[in-house]
């Protein structure tokens, strides 16, 4: 108790105890009255009592995180762009899709690369999750879930397993067998338990160990093989709608994102909130570390995308442009963090400079909403999912350093090739 | 559980935001000074006033954005897929054309948001209208939709025919070109809200999201939690921007011929050439690694021991210093941490035996106060006891033997042996696809490894299948 700081005003007697004490200046049915830092404490366990209402509590609350974004700018002695001046700007980026993985008969709503770097687990409305190899266009496994709406899916980082959810609440664990008479279904496990649909889900370092963000406004850590409930994280007041591991020595922490417009950063081992930001004006609806682990992206209904620092603990950069209207559904890093990659419910793929904060690319050619975007694990290609059922794997095209004739035939043609491949 | 797609609360608040935004857009575009430029569209005879082409939408919003034809073109046709401008030539079709076909804007009474969602009984009237002008003879999917509509609000049907005979008399007084104005823009609203089958239904959302208030009950534990929770961050140490920012600039700096996004990589991005060399060349059991990848190991430690490679390297190096048994702790203590939950107490007594008891083997050298915290902690073991041992030693490795790992021989020559990549050459006919290979499911090649470990009898801490490098 006593090592909580507070700002001391006045000094003098208190109202309750008489005692000579630092005094907190708090109000009272709208009467201000000055209590030492003890009967504050013995008032607040008594919960309700003695006159304080659910309003008095949300004003201090208000006023406390006011005074927090105080603080919050008084360090911030310089923008990104500002610091970013002396950097070389970005070329315009040719970007092509080189696969389109069709199969889904609706709605792709998630996806997630294996760390092979060529397999991909897909999920969809309609309730099946296809495991593809994106480099052939193979199907290679193919479950069909009991419910509709699979919001969520994941691939184990062994790439034995996958894990999806959705509107049934549950996360499943199916472990991929090579038989192929074998059923995924019969050998799946459920996992997670919720009360609300399931948003999102990933492996953490292992097999063994799945982190979930539901509907219900929790998040919560799993044991796969016992199903058993590890930690629960509480804090969001609204549905949550991604979340994403920390890449960090300590591997302890993760970040979430939900409809309350908060952007929350949890300790694994405690379940603590240990960090929190609060300044986009709707839906959150996903998040992404920045590659360093020091900060992370977010991409929101109020079609930006925002940058938070954790060690400055604040937004440090805002993403958007008059002409995007429609909200960000999915955001991804490339390998070095210098490129964003987001994905808008208008049917389109913005590609920004972290740093400098401008646009490089747009891509079309999906036919409906992108549901998710994700860069490959070593860096080389982005996938995209969309509401149009299909996967796209793109690359950016750069045409190559040495121009003899060869190499820029060679180039024309994998442009138009490119374009090919491209529309359909 | 059943999605209410038509939840008045929960999906107007989704894209109200976006909504707000069309109409302000579509306010300026109808500004007089700045706005687009309307004049009277001739329409077989009738001439329809305010009206423009779609050139001239397209044209001002390159003008207004400052973006490509593509994306002007693409955001105009949002607007009409909303309904806020239709078009004039082929109602039923909903697309923008750059070229000389009429558009008009929508009325704002039938805006998305203020007419949102679109009632039975509206469209009822509207059918019943039309069946009427046209003597029954309505589109295949708009008879379907009528006769269950007559089903369903059979009771109001009276209602609905004498509304819809008042609204037909009373257009029948207006002169022709308002008529055909007002028909258009009640066909396009339509069009938008009840879509015909198979064109895209540009409402469509996901599943309901509840908002504040719903989920979670904002009761006074809920603000003491947040007040508490405000009163620690307004204590924590901040560092400043300046310093934050520049980190990213270093970072970004120094991965970025790591980056095949922004710099390629050698020998060739294989889903471009359709080879597979740049994946063979930095998989986990190559000979001789790529000078890139040797080089990322000198960015951090956990660059070092996130790739099973460097991790291996590393512990011949600490082999060569007698300091190998911190290296099989910190994996073990990892394996402890994210391991099955059944087999917590037996690894961790594994650990105490071969790691932590005085003399044994492969003792390591934890400073008294954790060490003491550690053997506590045993006492009931669970999946963080191993957590601070486990820290001291990792930094201890980060800052001592790291470090020297780099400066030494073995680093180096490896360094000096690294290859760096040919480029793929290039075959004079690239749109001649190359053959795809299929490589092997990594859990082909786990299950194997699994059936080997079960005949082989360890001892010693391997990574299992349930634990994976981060690579």
């Amino acid at each position: 108790m006593c090592d909580q700081t507070f700002l001391a005003i006045t000094f003098g007697p208190c109202d309750n105890c008489s005692q000579n004490k630092p005094l907190m200046n708090i109000y009272l049915k709208n009467e201000p009255i000055n209590y030492c830092s003890l009967c504050v404490e013995l008032m607040a366990c008594q919960g309700l009592a003695k006159g304080e209402t659910i309003h008095t509590l949300k004003t201090e609350s208000e006023t406390l995180k006011a005074k927090l974004e105080e603080e919050r700018a008084k360090l911030h002695d310089v923008e990104l762009h500002q610091v970013a001046e002396k950097i070389e700007a970005l070329g315009q980026f040719v970007m092509k899709t080189r696969r389109t993985l069709k199969g889904h008969g609706n709605k792709v709503l998630c996806m997630d690369w294996c760390r092979d770097k060529r397999r991909i687990v897909s999920s969809s409305q309609d309730g099946k999750v296809i495991v593809w190899d994106a480099y052939t266009t193979n199907k290679e496994h193919a479950v069909t879930m009991p419910c509709t709406w699979v919001m969520a899916c994941a691939y184990a980082p062994s790439g034995c397993a996958v894990a999806c959810g959705g509107l049934d609440n549950k996360c499943s664990v199916y472990p991929l067998s090579l038989d192929k008479n074998e059923n995924l279904a019969a050998k799946k496990k459920s996992v997670a338990m919720h009360t609300n649909y399931l948003s999102s889900c990933s492996f953490t370092n292992s097999d063994m160990q799945i982190l979930t963000s539901s509907g219900d406004g929790t998040c919560a850590l799993w044991d796969v093989e016992s199903g058993q409930l590890l930690q629960s994280f509480h804090g969001h007041s609204a549905d949550v709608l991604s979340l994403n591991l920390a890449p960090s020595e300590t591997g302890n922490t993760f970040v979430s994102g939900g409809c309350d417009k908060k952007a929350n950063v949890w300790d694994m081992r405690s379940g603590q909130n240990v960090q929190s930001f609060e300044t986009h004006e709707s839906d959150i609806n996903c998040v992404k570390y920045y590659p360093s682990g020091d900060a992370f992206a977010t991409g929101s209904d109020d079609a930006t995308c925002r940058l938070y620092d954790l060690r400055a603990d604040r937004e440090v950069a805002i993403y958007s442009k008059e002409s995007i209207i429609f909200g960000a559904s999915s955001v991804d890093f490339s390998l070095s963090g210098r490129l964003l990659f987001a994905g808008y419910n208008d049917y389109t793929i913005n590609v920004w400079d972290v740093l400098k904060g401008t646009r490089v690319a747009i891509l079309f050619g999906h036919e409906n909403r992108v549901s998710s975007v994700r860069v490959s694990p070593d860096g080389t290609a982005f996938c995209s999912g969309s509401w149009d059922s299909t996967l796209r794997v793109s690359v950016r095209f750069r045409f190559s350093g040495e121009s003899d004739l060869r190499n820029i035939l060679y180039s024309m043609v994998l442009l138009f090739t490119g374009i090919r491949d491209y529309r359909w | 559980m059943t999605i209410n797609t038509l939840s008045q609360d929960g999906v107007q608040r989704q894209q109200m935001s976006c909504l707000t935004k069309m109409e302000r857009m579509v306010i300026s575009m109808q500004d007089p000074d700045m706005g687009i430029k309307l004049r009277n569209q001739r329409l077989l005879i009738t001439v329809i006033p305010h009206a423009m082409t779609g050139a001239d939408i397209v044209e001002w919003l390159i003008k207004k954005c400052s973006i490509s034809d593509e994306e002007a073109l693409h955001i105009g046709q949002i607007f009409v897929k909303y309904g806020y401008i239709y078009p004039l030539k082929e109602p039923r079709n909903l697309i923008l054309k750059v070229d000389d076909s009429p558009y008009r804007f929508q009325m704002p009474y039938y805006w998305m948001s203020t007419r949102w969602p679109a009632s039975e009984l509206d469209y009822a009237i509207y059918l019943a209208k039309k069946n009427i002008r046209k003597q029954g003879e309505l589109i295949e999917y708009e008879k379907e939709c009528y006769n269950a509509l007559h089903k369903r609000i059979n009771h109001t049907w009276d209602f609905v025919v004498m509304q819809a005979r008042e609204q037909l008399r009373a257009s029948k007084q207006r002169r022709k070109a308002d008529r055909i104005v007002l028909k258009c823009q009640e066909q396009a609203y339509w069009l938008v809200n009840r879509p015909p089958p198979g064109t895209l239904d540009s409402i469509d959302h996901g599943p309901e999201r509840r908002t504040m208030n719903t989920r979670v009950q904002l009761n006074a534990e809920f603000y003491k939690k947040e007040i508490e929770h405000n009163r620690i961050s307004l204590a924590r140490n901040r560092v400043k921007s300046s310093i934050c920012l520049e980190s990213y600039v270093k970072y970004c700096e120094q991965y970025q011929p790591h980056d095949p996004i922004m710099q390629g990589c050698l020998p060739s991005i294989p889903w471009i050439t359709d080879d597979i060399m740049f994946w063979n060349m930095n998989c986990e059991t190559v000979a001789v690694p790529t000078k890139l990848r040797v080089e990322r190991w000198s960015f951090s430690f956990m660059e070092l021991l996130n790739d099973p490679m460097g991790r291996k390297e590393f512990l011949t190096y600490l082999k060569k210093e007698f300091s190998a048994e911190n290296l099989c702790f910190w994996q073990a203590c990892e394996d402890v941490r994210h391991g099955e939950t059944s087999k917590i107490p037996e690894k961790v007594d594994e650990v105490y035996k071969q790691f932590l008891t005085p003399g044994a083997s492969r003792w390591v050298n934890i400073d008294s106060k954790t060490m003491e915290k550690t053997l506590e902690g045993l006492k009931r073991p669970h999946r963080f006891v191993l957590d601070d041992a486990q820290m001291h030693i990792y930094f201890l490795m980060k800052k001592d033997s790291y470090p020297r790992y780099l400066k030494s021989d073995l680093y180096k020559n490896l360094f000096a042996r690294a290859i760096v990549p040919q480029e793929t050459k290039k075959s004079v006919f690239p749109f001649m696809r190359r053959q795809r290979h299929s490589s092997p499911s990594p859990a082909l090649a786990t299950q194997a490894a699994e059936d080997d470990g079960k005949a082989k009898n360890s001892n010693s801490f391997k990574s299992n299948s349930g634990t994976a490098s981060r690579r």
